[in-house]
C-alpha cells in the first residue's frame, strides 16, 4: 500500500484516527468530571475532515475494484460529513450534561465510517461490512439515554428491525450471486437480469434498503424509534443515515440493476406513491414533534424515490441536490427541537406556541425549516422539490408527478400549521428560551445560510448534475 | 435597470429586520413605499419615451441571467404595457396599504415585512418573462397572505387562512404540472417568448390549457373555485384585503392572459366556451350573491368576484378592444376595491361593526369617508367619469365585436350584472351613508391625516383614469398588440366550436 492508496482512503483513515484518539482519551481521562474541551476538539476534527475531503482529489480503485473512489463518491462523503458536523455541533449542549459524553461521538463517528465504507464499496462484501457498521452502532445510539425507558425500547426495536433488514438484504445478495456468479458491481453491470429469480433478488434487496430508508411499507419502526431516541440521534437517523442509504442505493440501482429498470420501475413507483401519501396522511394527525418529523421524513423519502424513477443523469443530480438541501432543512428543525427539549423537556407541537416571541432567532429558524421542507420559495426546498418533479416529468411519469404534487398541498397544511403556531402567542405565560451555546447557534446559522442560499446558486446544481450518472 | 425594482422593497425588508418599534417601522415602510412608487412612476415615463422611439410594441428592458444552465432555466425579466400597468397598481396599493395599517399594534414589524414580501412577489411576477421566474414569484406571494390572515385576522381567520392557502396552492400545483408539461412537450425551455414563437402541438395544448387556465383561474376567483375569496377577505386585516383583491386576484388574471392564452391560443379558441360560461356564471352568481350579503366585507368580496369574472370574459373574447378593457378593468378594479376595503376598515375601526343594517347616516359624522365611499360605489357600478366606466364599456364593446354568436350571448347576459351591481351598491350606500344618524355613532371623528392621504390618492386615481382613460389604455395597448400578435399567428376567427354555433 503506497501513499496514493492512503490518499484514496484518506477520509476513512482520518475518521479511524479520530476513533483511536477518542479511545486513548477515554483511557487517560479522569472518569469523575465532564470534559467540555474534547467536544470542541471533535468538532474541529470533523471540520478538518470536511476541508480535507474537498481539498485532495485523488481517485481510484483499491483491492481489485472492491473499494472505489471517484469525484461523485467523495462528494457524497462530504455531504455526510457536513451533516455530521452540524449534528456534532448541535449535540454539544446535550452531551455536556453527562459523563460518558465522548461515547456518543465515538459511536457517531464509527457509524459515519461505516457509511463511508458502504458508499465507496464496489463489491457486495465490502458493502455489507459497511452496511452493518453503519447499522449496529445506531441501535446503541438510539438507546443512549439509559435512564429512559422509551429510549431502551426504541433501541430494542431498532436492533430487531435492522437485524431483520440485514437478513433480508443478505438473502437478496445471495440470490444475486447465484444469478450472476460475481459480487463485483462493475462485472454485474454487464449482466442482463431477467426472470422471476431476478425479481425476487431485487425485491429482497429493495426491502432491505426500504427498512433503512423508512419507506412504506417498511416504515413501521420509524415513528416509535424516532420518538424514543434522543433528539440528536433522531436527527442523525433521519438525515445522515437516510442519505447514506440513498447514495449506495442509487449506485446499486443504476449500476447493478441498470438493465432491470423496466421491472424495478413498478416497485419504485408503488412505494413512492404509498410513502408520500401515507407519510403525509399520518403526519397530519401527529401531536408529538418527533413523531411528526418521522412521518414527514417518510414522505420526503418518497419524494427522493420519485426523483430516482426516471433513471437518468438528471434524476441522480436532482436526488443529490435534494439531499444536500434536505440536510440543512431537516437539521435546522431538529436543532431547534433539540434546544427546546434540552430546556423544557417537552416535545409536543403545542410547546412551540409563541416560539417567535420567546426567542425570535429560534422561531425564524424553525419557520424557514418548515417552509423549506414544504417546498415553498424562496427557500431551497422549493428548488429541491422542483427538480425532483422535473426529473420524473422528464421521462413522462405524469400520474406519479400529479399525485406527488397533490401531496405537496397536503403537506403544506401541516407545515404551515406549525408556522402559525410559532407566531401565535400562547394564552398562558411562557418562559423565554435561550438559544443555547454558541456552537449550537453557529450550526443553526449554517442551516439558515444553506436554506436561503442554495437555490440561488445555480452552479451548485450544475456541479451535482455533472458528477451524476444514469443507467 | 428593471431589476432595480427590487431595490427599495429589498432595502425596506432589510431595514425592517433591525427595528421593532411601531413608530419607527411604519415610517420606514412608508418611506420605502413612497420611494418605490416614485421609482415605478419614473419607470413608466421612461417606458413611454422609449416605446415611442422604438415605435414597436415589444418587451422592453429585458435582461436574462442564467440560473440553472443544464435545464435552460433563466432569470429573465422584461416589461411591456400590461406588466407596467400592473406594476403601477401594485406600487399604489402597497403605498396605500401601509397607510391603511398605520395603527397596527400587534407585531407591526412582522406585519409590514409580510406586506412588502407580498408586493415583492407581485413585482417579480409582473416583470417575469420566464415561466420558472414567474412561478417562483407567484409562490413567494402566497405564504405572506397566509400569515397576514392567520396572525392578524379576525373571526374564523385560521380556517379562512387554511382554505385560502390550500386553494391557491392547488392552483399553483396545476400551474407547476402544466409548466413542466409545456417544457417537455415544447422547446425544452421556460422562456415565454421562445415558447410562443415555437408553438406547442395542438394535442398538448388541449390538455394543458384547461389545467393552466384553471390554475390561474383559482387565483382570479373563477366560478367554482371562488370560495376562498369571501372567507379570506372577511377575516383578513384591512391591508391584506386590499392586497388580496387588489393585487393577488390580478396576478391570476395576468397569468391567464400572459401564459395560458398567449402560449396556447389554439386550445384557447377551442375551449373558450367552457371558461366563458364559467366566467358568466361567476359574474351573475356573485352579483346576485352580493345582494343577499349583510356584511360590508362580504359585499365587497362577492362584488370583486363578479368584477374579476368580467376581466376573464374580456380576456377570453380574444379581441384587442376587449383585452385592453380587461387589463384596464384589472387596474381600475384593483384601485376601486382597495379603496373600498380601506374605507370598510376605517368604518369598522370607528363603529366596530360591519353589518349594514346596524349603521346609518354616517355621512353626517364622517363626511370625508362617506363621500369617498359613495365615489367608490359609483365607480363600481360604472358611472361615466370614473374609472369603472371606460374599462367595463371596453370589455362589453370588444367582446360584442368578437365573432360568433355565443360570445354575443355571453356579453348580453354579462351586461345584466351592471343592473344588479346598481341594486346592491345603491342599497348599501343608501343605508350606511345616508339616513338618520343613531346616537351611538354621533361622537365619531372623520378621517385622520393618513386616512385622508390614502383616500385622496385612490380617489384621485379613479377620477383621473375616469376622465382621461386614454393614457392608460394607450399604455396597455402596447402590451395588447404584443399579445394579439402571438394569438393572431395561430388563429383565424374566434368561433366556439361545436356549441351554440347558431
Amino acid at each position: 500500500m503506497n501513499i496514493s492508496d492512503i490518499l484514496i482512503l484518506r477520509q476513512e483513515f482520518f475518521l479511524f484516527g479520530i476513533l483511536i484518539l477518542l479511545l486513548l482519551y477515554k483511557l487517560v481521562a479522569s472518569n469523575s468530571s465532564i470534559n467540555r474541551g474534547i467536544i470542541f476538539g471533535i468538532n474541529i476534527l470533523m471540520a478538518i475532515n470536511i476541508i480535507m475531503g474537498f481539498l485532495n482529489t485523488s481517485y481510484g480503485n483499491l483491492f481489485g475494484g472492491m473499494f472505489q473512489s471517484n469525484a461523485t463518491i467523495v462528494l457524497e462523503k462530504n455531504l455526510l460529513a457536513i451533516g455530521t458536523l452540524i449534528i456534532c455541533m448541535q449535540a454539544s449542549d446535550w452531551t455536556n450534561t453527562f459523563k460518558n459524553n465522548v461515547e456518543y461521538y465515538f459511536i457517531l463517528i464509527a457509524t459515519l465510517l461505516g457509511m463511508d465504507i458502504m458508499i465507496s464499496s464496489g463489491h457486495f462484501t465490502i458493502f455489507y461490512i459497511g452496511f452493518e457498521l453503519a447499522s449496529l452502532p445506531l441501535a446503541a445510539l438510539v438507546s443512549f439515554n439509559k435512564a429512559e425507558k422509551s429510549s431502551a425500547e426504541a433501541g430494542i426495536k431498532m436492533i430487531l428491525m435492522s437485524g431483520f433488514s440485514s437478513c433480508i438484504l443478505l438473502f437478496g445478495i445471495s440470490l444475486l450471486y447465484g444469478l450472476s456468479g460475481t459480487l463485483l458491481f462493475d462485472k454485474m453491470v454487464a449482466i442482463h437480469f431477467d426472470g422471476s429469480l431476478s425479481v425476487l433478488a431485487f425485491l429482497f434487496i429493495f426491502a432491505g434498503f426500504g427498512f433503512k430508508l423508512s419507506i412504506v411499507p417498511f416504515h413501521l419502526w420509524t415513528a416509535d424509534v424516532y420518538e424514543g431516541a434522543p433528539i440528536n440521534v433522531t436527527s442523525f437517523l433521519s438525515v445522515i443515515s437516510k442519505s447514506a442509504t440513498v447514495f449506495i442505493f442509487l449506485t446499486i440501482l443504476y449500476k447493478v440493476f441498470g438493465s432491470f429498470n423496466t421491472t424495478w420501475i413498478y416497485a419504485l413507483s408503488l412505494t413512492t406513491v404509498f410513502s408520500i401519501t401515507i407519510g403525509n396522511l399520518f403526519a397530519l394527525r401527529q401531536t408529538n414533534l418527533k413523531r411528526f418529523l418521522a412521518f414527514s421524513s417518510i414522505a420526503q423519502a418518497g419524494f427522493i424515490l420519485l426523483g430516482m424513477i426516471s433513471g437518468s443523469n438528471l434524476a441522480m443530480g436532482s436526488v443529490l441536490y435534494f439531499i444536500f438541501i434536505y440536510i440543512f432543512s431537516n437539521l435546522a428543525a431538529f436543532g431547534v427541537l433539540g434546544i427546546l427539549h434540552h430546556q423544557n423537556g417537552k416535545d409536543s407541537i403545542l410547546d412551540l406556541s409563541g416560539l417567535y416571541k420567546r426567542n425570535p432567532f429560534l422561531g425564524i429558524v424553525m419557520v424557514l425549516a418548515m417552509l423549506s421542507l414544504a417546498g415553498v420559495p424562496p427557500t431551497a426546498g422549493f428548488f429541491g422539490k422542483f427538480f425532483l418533479l422535473n426529473s420524473a416529468m422528464s421521462k413522462g411519469y405524469y400520474l406519479i408527478t400529479a399525485i406527488a404534487v397533490l401531496n405537496m398541498i397536503i403537506s403544506l397544511y401541516y407545515y404551515l400549521r406549525i408556522v402559525r403556531i410559532i407566531f401565535t402567542d400562547a394564552t398562558e405565560e411562557q418562559s423565554l428560551i435561550t438559544a443555547g451555546s454558541w456552537l449550537g447557534k453557529l450550526s443553526l446559522v449554517f442551516c439558515i445560510i444553506g436554506i436561503i442560499a442554495i437555490g440561488f446558486i445555480g452552479d451548485l446544481f450544475e456541479y451535482f448534475n455533472y458528477l451524476s450518472f444514469g443507467i | 435597470m428593471l431589476n432595480l425594482i427590487f431595490l427599495f422593497p429589498g432595502l425596506t425588508l432589510l431595514l425592517l429586520c433591525f427595528f421593532k418599534r411601531q413608530e419607527v417601522v411604519r415610517w420606514i415602510s412608508l418611506l420605502g413605499s413612497i420611494l418605490q412608487l416614485l421609482f415605478v412612476l419614473s419607470l413608466l415615463s421612461f417606458y413611454l419615451q422609449d416605446v415611442k422611439l422604438i415605435n414597436a410594441s415589444t418587451t422592453l428592458y429585458e435582461s436574462s441571467l442564467p440560473w440553472f444552465k443544464t435545464l435552460n432555466l433563466n432569470y429573465h425579466t422584461g416589461v411591456d404595457g400590461i406588466g407596467l400597468a400592473m406594476i403601477l397598481l401594485t406600487a399604489i396599493i402597497s403605498f396605500t396599504g401601509v397607510l391603511a395599517s398605520w395603527n397596527i399594534s400587534l407585531k407591526p414589524r412582522e406585519f409590514y415585512f409580510n406586506l412588502f414580501l407580498l408586493s415583492t412577489g407581485a413585482y417579480g411576477f409582473f416583470i417575469a418573462q420566464d415561466l420558472f421566474t414567474l412561478f417562483f414569484f407567484l409562490e413567494i406571494a402566497i405564504i405572506p397572505k397566509f400569515l397576514l390572515i392567520s396572525i392578524w385576522g379576525s373571526g374564523k381567520h385560521i380556517a379562512s387562512a387554511n382554505k385560502l392557502v390550500l386553494m391557491l396552492m392547488a392552483g399553483s400545483a396545476m400551474i407547476l404540472v402544466s409548466m413542466l408539461g409545456i417544457y417537455y412537450n415544447g422547446s425544452h425551455c421556460f422562456d415565454i417568448s421562445v415558447i410562443a414563437k415555437n408553438g406547442l402541438p395542438v394535442k398538448v395544448q388541449q390538455i394543458l390549457f384547461p389545467l393552466l387556465f384553471t390554475g390561474f383561474g383559482i387565483f382570479t376567483a373563477m366560478f367554482p373555485f371562488h370560495t376562498w375569496v369571501p372567507d379570506g377577505h372577511s377575516s383578513a386585516p384591512t391591508a391584506a384585503s386590499m392586497f388580496l383583491s387588489g393585487i393577488s386576484m390580478k396576478m391570476g388574471a395576468y397569468g391567464c392572459l400572459r401564459v395560458a392564452m398567449a402560449l396556447m391560443p389554439q386550445a384557447a379558441i377551442n375551449q373558450a366556451w367552457i371558461f366563458l360560461t364559467l366566467a358568466l356564471i361567476g359574474v351573475l352568481y356573485a352579483a346576485f350573491a352580493t345582494v343577499r350579503q349583510t356584511d360590508l366585507k362580504y359585499i365587497n368580496a362577492y362584488s370583486s368576484i363578479s368584477h374579476t369574472s368580467l376581466v376573464l370574459i374580456g380576456i377570453l373574447a380574444m379581441n384587442a378592444t376587449a383585452l385592453n378593457g380587461a387589463v384596464m378593468q384589472m387596474f381600475s378594479h384593483g384601485i376601486m376595491t382597495a379603496l373600498f376595503f380601506a374605507l370598510i376598515g376605517m368604518i369598522y375601526g370607528r363603529t366596530h361593526t360591519r353589518i349594514v343594517s346596524e349603521m346609518s347616516g354616517l355621512q353626517k359624522v364622517l363626511p370625508f369617508i362617506g363621500t369617498a365611499f359613495i365615489i367608490a360605489g359609483l365607480c363600481s357600478l360604472g358611472l361615466p367619469g370614473l374609472s369603472g366606466f371606460p374599462s367595463e364599456a371596453k370589455i362589453f364593446f370588444g367582446s360584442y365585436a368578437a365573432d360568433g354568436h355565443f360570445i354575443h350571448l355571453i356579453t348580453i347576459f354579462s351586461i345584466l350584472s351592471i343592473v344588479i351591481t346598481a341594486v346592491y351598491i345603491l342599497r348599501m350606500s343608501g343605508s350606511v351613508i345616508f339616513g338618520p344618524l343613531s346616537n351611538e355613532f354621533s361622537p365619531l371623528k372623520d378621517g385622520s391625516w393618513y386616512e385622508k392621504y390614502l383616500i385622496v390618492i385612490l380617489v384621485g386615481t379613479i377620477i383621473f383614469v375616469g376622465i382621461y382613460p386614454t393614457w392608460i389604455s394607450d399604455l396597455i395597448q402596447y402590451g395588447v398588440n404584443n399579445i394579439m400578435l402571438q394569438i393572431k399567428d395561430h388563429s383565424v376567427a374566434v368561433v366556439p366550436h361545436g356549441i351554440l354555433n347558431i
